[in-house]
């Protein structure tokens, strides 16, 4: 049981200086397919990076390196500034890195409480599940989220969208996660949903986690995210503060790969003939 | 399986618009008691067999005689059918189990019958003779299925095909080791599982066991809502959770007593009468049943494997595998290990079921067991094991393979012709997914 109370890892103790996670030079193909090519991202505490892209434009791929889903092929992970080797998904959890997929993942044929705790169920002292308890947390984390939920006895695929992803977004935070990975996390909501979505990824920010935030709506990303990173064809275009480029800049920089004065070109940066 | 309560809300002819968006009374009563729409229905579907057959056959059916030897021809399956749940929920399929069950049967047969004495020079009646045969039995089956869970789960070679070459390799094995004789007899105390008026436990210890067995659903049902209590969650309504006990209890005594109620054979009471001394008194001697060991056998795996689904992780585990097998692999869960688990599992009681069969024929034969794998899975499937994976209840499959086995016996007990009973086992089969995939839909 203690281990809900205590952080997944030592606390936030590095230079204000060093990045969280920094990932270098990731690659990683699928058959002859390089799905990320030389990616290199950095997320530092208590900032929201989003990762823009179209589809196929390997954000999900490079993410999913990060949360164990995939190895990757090379490259390395820096997470406060020490090398980490994360070969799975319980590799991630470990340096504290929390992950909601598009898919929301979630095992649909058991309850709210059974998904949040999922590969980390709290266990009574006979060593049986303790139902009670993995309730008692998921009514407390639930009631932050969604006050109004209280469906708690049903399969999640009963479940509305929104609450599905609350359920999602619970399992995330329900264990002090220091990195918070989205993946499109608004996508099944409606208009009231993702504005508290907003509202928690402001306090979670507020709380020094860093969120990495991957979204097709441009103007979600300029409300929530500090910088842009947009990636192209498996290659990162270029990095910028939200603050020193448009929408319309960004724009072209997902669609030409055109990275403006304000960004930091990266290997995907279209090469305008001098 | 059929739903049989909530098609129908009461007064349903006089039911005005208002009135419909309340709970119906039976709708009310089902909440109050958190009550398994389904598996009442399973419980209807069995009675109305039951009733059914017992007045086709003239009152032949619903005796206690007939329902004791119904528990005995149950175990085997049932024990299996708890394990072919694991099994399916996963999304798997094990095509093996019957001939696994054979090979098992036979391994067992010629250790205690053959190898143990011949060999070790162990003396007939010697204690060791059937525990030795029984755990290598069991062994036997944790190694075949850790074998083929192995190939399912590490090499990526699909159940059904791996199972399904199972299903020829261990039934060629039980032929094999002792080219096609059959072992017989058995040692004693190892017979003593497969029932009969020996290998039951009496009426005295019945009772007590119904008893232990009432004072341990009280204590669940309080330790439960106390246990909800703590965190002031919501609670049943008193007179529920009563309810609930008392219909339990009852169930667990008046089996008890229906056990207690088929005396022993004229003959074998004699038999018991010489040997012991005793004389039998002028309206004869009345010695009870009881329940049959392998009844109490099936009985217990019942409650170990509830208490696996339910209660532990690993348990937890194989259903959200069934449910996402995506989402169980990103949560960190060793999928490949929890597979192969099951097959270990599913081993195991095709071992204890060997151990039920061969003692109750008395006989080791290659043929033991053969078809049994349908048998399990159609008790499965019945009993709400859904094939898309995801969900189903052990006590559901083993209601399912009552409700087979009922069927079965009952039309023997009609004089029905054996190949008009495949008919009707396999028509049943159909017709009872077909209702469940209509329940699932409206629900």
């Amino acid at each position: 049981m203690a281990d809900k109370i205590a952080p997944a890892t030592a606390p936030i103790t590095a230079a204000p200086g060093t990045p969280l996670i920094d990932m270098r030079n990731i690659s990683i193909a699928f058959g002859g397919i390089r799905a990320v090519d030389d990616a290199s991202i950095d997320l530092f505490p208590g900032e929201v990076v989003a990762l823009l892209g179209h589809n196929g434009a390997g954000k999900s791929t490079l993410i999913k390196i990060l949360s164990g889903a995939y190895k990757r092929d090379a490259g390395q992970i820096f997470v406060n500034g020490e090398e980490a080797s994360i070969s799975n998904p319980r590799d991630a959890k470990k340096y504290g890195i929390e992950t909601i997929y598009q898919t929301l993942a979630l095992a649909d044929n058991v309850d709210a409480a059974a998904n949040l705790f999922l590969g980390r169920e709290l266990m009574t002292g006979w060593g049986t599940l303790d139902d009670v308890a993995m309730e008692a947390e998921a009514r407390k984390v639930m009631g932050r989220l969604n006050p109004r939920f209280q469906r708690f006895k049903e399969p999640v695929i009963k479940l509305s969208g929104g609450q599905r992803q609350s359920v999602a977004i619970a399992r995330a935070i329900l264990f002090n996660a220091r990195i918070l990975i989205m993946d499109e996390p608004t996508a099944a909501l409606g208009p009231q949903e993702t504005a508290q979505v907003g509202e928690l990824v402001k306090q979670l920010k507020s709380d020094g986690i860093g969120i990495f935030l991957i979204s097709h709506d441009i103007h979600d990303v300029f409300e929530l995210a500090d910088r842009v990173c947009v990636m192209k064809n498996g290659q990162v275009v270029g990095t910028a503060r939200t603050t020193d480029v448009t929408q319309d800049e960004v724009l072209g920089m997902i669609i030409l790969g055109k990275c403006p004065p304000g960004a930091i070109p990266g290997p995907g940066a279209l090469k305008i003939a001098a | 399986m059929t739903d049989t309560t909530s098609n129908q809300p009461v007064g349903s002819t006089a039911t005005d618009k208002a009135r419909a968006s309340e709970l119906s009374a039976v709708g009310r009563f089902l909440k109050a008691t958190e009550l398994d729409t389904r598996m009442l229905g399973m419980v209807g579907a069995l009675l109305v067999i039951w009733v059914g057959i017992h007045i086709l056959s003239g009152g032949l059916f619903l005796t206690p005689r007939n329902l004791w030897n119904l528990s005995v021809q149950t175990s085997s399956v049932a024990i299996m059918a708890t394990g072919m749940v694991l099994v399916i929920v996963m999304r798997n399929i094990d095509l093996s189990v019957g001939s696994v069950e054979g090979v098992i049967g036979m391994i067992m047969g010629v250790a205690q019958a053959e190898f143990l004495i011949r060999v070790v020079g162990f003396q007939l009646g010697n204690p060791w003779l059937w525990i030795i045969a029984l755990a290598a039995g069991v062994a036997l089956g944790l190694l075949i299925g850790a074998f083929q869970g192995f190939i399912i789960a590490y090499m990526e070679v699909p159940a059904f095909i791996v199972t399904l070459g199972g299903l020829l390799v261990w039934r060629g094995m039980a032929w094999l080791i002792t080219s096609g004789r059959t072992v017989a007899p058995l040692d004693t105390t190892f017979q003593l599982m497969g029932g009969g008026p020996r290998g039951s436990i009496g009426a005295t210890a019945s009772w007590i066991v119904g008893v232990v067995a009432c004072v341990a659903v009280a204590f669940m049902l309080l330790n439960g809502r106390s246990q909800r209590k703590r965190f002031h969650f919501p609670l049943r309504p008193v007179w529920a959770e009563t309810l609930l006990g008392v219909v339990a209890c009852a169930a667990i005594l008046g089996a008890v007593w229906i056990a207690n109620s088929y005396p022993w054979p004229i003959g074998i009471v004699r038999q018991y009468a010489q040997q012991n001394g005793i004389t039998v008194p002028e309206g004869g001697l009345y010695i009870a049943h009881g329940i049959a060991i392998p009844v109490l056998m099936a009985v217990a795996v019942g409650i170990i494997m509830t208490f696996i689904t339910k209660r532990t992780r690993f348990g937890r585990y194989v259903f959200a595998i069934g449910g996402n097998p995506e989402a169980a692999e990103l949560a960190g869960i060793n999928t490949r290990w929890v597979t192969m688990k099951v097959f270990m599992i599913m081993g195991v009681l095709a071992a204890v079921s060997a151990a039920i069969s061969s003692a109750r024929l008395n006989a080791s034969t290659n043929a033991l067991g053969t078809l049994d794998e349908l048998l399990v899975i159609a008790a499965a499937v019945i009993g709400g094991t859904s094939l898309a994976g995801g969900s189903g209840t052990v006590m559901g499959a083993m209601l399912g393979a009552l409700l087979m086995q009922s069927l079965q016996s009952g039309m023997v007990l009609l004089g029905i012709d054996s190949p008009l009973q495949s008919i009707v086992v396999g028509a049943v089969l159909v017709i009872a997914v077909w209702l469940d995939t209509v329940y699932r839909k409206r629900v």
